[in-house]
């Protein structure tokens, strides 16, 4: 027999081991997320999977699957509830979409757009954040990272190396980089590490690549992250 | 003409693309003046807002003490506030000055910059004083909508304000959207 729970309302079949996310995505059902990605270790971070099961508020991106949960994905309150963690990620760094090379493949970007997040509601931090432009392949603009610590485990679980950590608490929370001068140039990362390739956002970009796809045919113009996600994360699973 | 909607408009610390974003709804400026009055506005030259306007649309955040004073009015006389663009809403490319001192940006660009001629620091009277930091506009006074966008396009424009004359809630579907 198979094990079930339900997605508002919908019958979905769930193997042991399963989180709730892993679940949804194998039966097509999208919850948004940004610390979530399917081939590396749940971190349960930015909150944006939140779900209601059995009444209570969880994060379906580490919370396991279990036979007859009542799972509330898509209401109106928890959609509220991520509208409002995204302008919290917007205002606590500083998001210049118009200058960003990421803009119109950004998952921050089009987190917001699915939530239909029109304003930042909050008052800015405009708190300074450095770039790092050493390394001749790979730039760092901290300005934008949300610490969603993919980077951190894409360097560790795929490319077997250790460039990053999340050091600092508070508004001096900061994306580390693992070398003797704290420089990107002289940290083991290479251009075509799985770390260099994985953020959700316009932190970590690879040089001379940005706005190279016109406006109207970037990953989101047309297509909202539920459909691209669903898509990607799901030939991924199929790749293993 | 007495029933007709009073818009008023202004470009703060903005660059007015999204006036000339607007403008861009072309032919249906003709169908929309059916209905509309333009109030306060550039497009007018009139300088200030009427008690009774209905609609501001306000382009740019806050960079000195005048954008405050114009805010202040806008918010006032009219019954509906909208931030328009991305400077209305987060500060924009303005904002990018606020990691830099103020005094630094005034000398840069003043008493040191490349071609700089009779280096000094306007300090005319009539000048409004320059607030230490460019702030979004909702940081100042209430907005009740908000259209997002470098400029919004002028779909954004135009569905916003037909859906307000229609007397329903605005709502801007997924392709209107954008941040840049
Ligand atoms: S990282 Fe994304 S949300 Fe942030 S400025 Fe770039 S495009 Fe905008
Ligand atoms: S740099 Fe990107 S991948 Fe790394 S923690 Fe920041 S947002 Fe996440
Ligand atoms: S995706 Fe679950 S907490 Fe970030």
């Amino acid at each position: 027999m198979t094990k079930t729970l339900t997605i508002d309302g919908k019958t979905i079949p769930f193997q042991d081991g399963q989180t709730i996310i892993e679940a949804a995505t194998a039966a097509g059902v999208y919850i948004p997320h940004l610390c979530h990605h399917p081939e590396f270790t749940p971190h349960g971070s930015c909150k944006l999977c939140s779900v209601k099961v059995n009444g209570r508020v969880c994060s379906a991106c580490t919370f396991p699957a279990a036979e007859g949960q009542d799972v509330i994905n898509n209401s109106q309150e928890l959609n509220d509830d991520r509208q409002k963690i995204t302008q919290m990620l917007f205002v606590e760094g500083n998001h210049f979409c118009p200058s960003c090379e990421k803009t119109g493949n950004c998952q921050l970007q089009a987190v917001a757009y699915h939530l239909n997040m029109l304003d930042d509601h909050f008052p800015l931090f405009f708190h300074n954040r450095n770039v790092d432009a050493s390394h001749s392949d790979v730039l760092i603009d901290h300005n934008r990272c949300i610490f969603c610590t993919l980077c951190v485990r894409a360097s560790i679980e795929q490319d077997g190396k250790n460039v990053f950590a999340i050091a600092g608490r508070g508004i001096n929370k900061h994306l580390a980089v693992n070398s003797a001068t704290g420089l990107l140039k002289d940290s083991d990362l290479d251009k075509n590490d799985k770390a260099a390739h994985i953020c959700p956002t316009g932190a970590i970009l690879i040089k001379r690549t940005g706005y190279q796809v016109p406006i109207g045919q970037r990953l989101y113009d047309h297509q909202e992250i539920d459909a691209v996600s669903l898509a990607h994360e799901t030939e991924q699973r199929h790749g293993e | 003409m007495a029933n007709k909607i009073k818009v008023a408009t202004t470009s703060l610390a903005g660059c007015f693309g999204c006036h000339m974003s607007f403008l861009d709804i072309d032919e249906r400026l003709v169908t929309l003046v059916e209905h509309v009055q333009f109030d306060r506005s550039p497009l007018t030259d009139i300088e200030h807002c009427s008690s009774d306007c209905d609609i501001g649309l306000i382009e740019g955040g806050v960079c000195n003490s005048e954008n405050v004073h114009t805010l202040r009015e806008f918010r006032k006389q009219c019954k509906i506030l909208v931030a328009v663009g991305a400077c209305a809403i987060n500060g924009g490319l303005p904002a990018m000055r606020n990691f830099i001192p103020l005094e630094e940006c005034l000398a840069e660009a003043y008493l040191h910059g490349i071609g700089v001629e009779n280096a000094h620091v306007p300090n005319d009277e009539e000048l409004p004083l320059l607030l230490d930091k460019v702030r979004p506009i909702h940081e100042v006074v209430k907005i009740d909508y908000f259209l997002p966008g470098c400029p919004p396009s002028a779909d954004v424009f135009w569905k916003f304000l037909t859906d307000l004359l229609a007397g329903s809630q605005p709502k801007l579907d997924y392709e209107l959207v954008h941040f840049d």
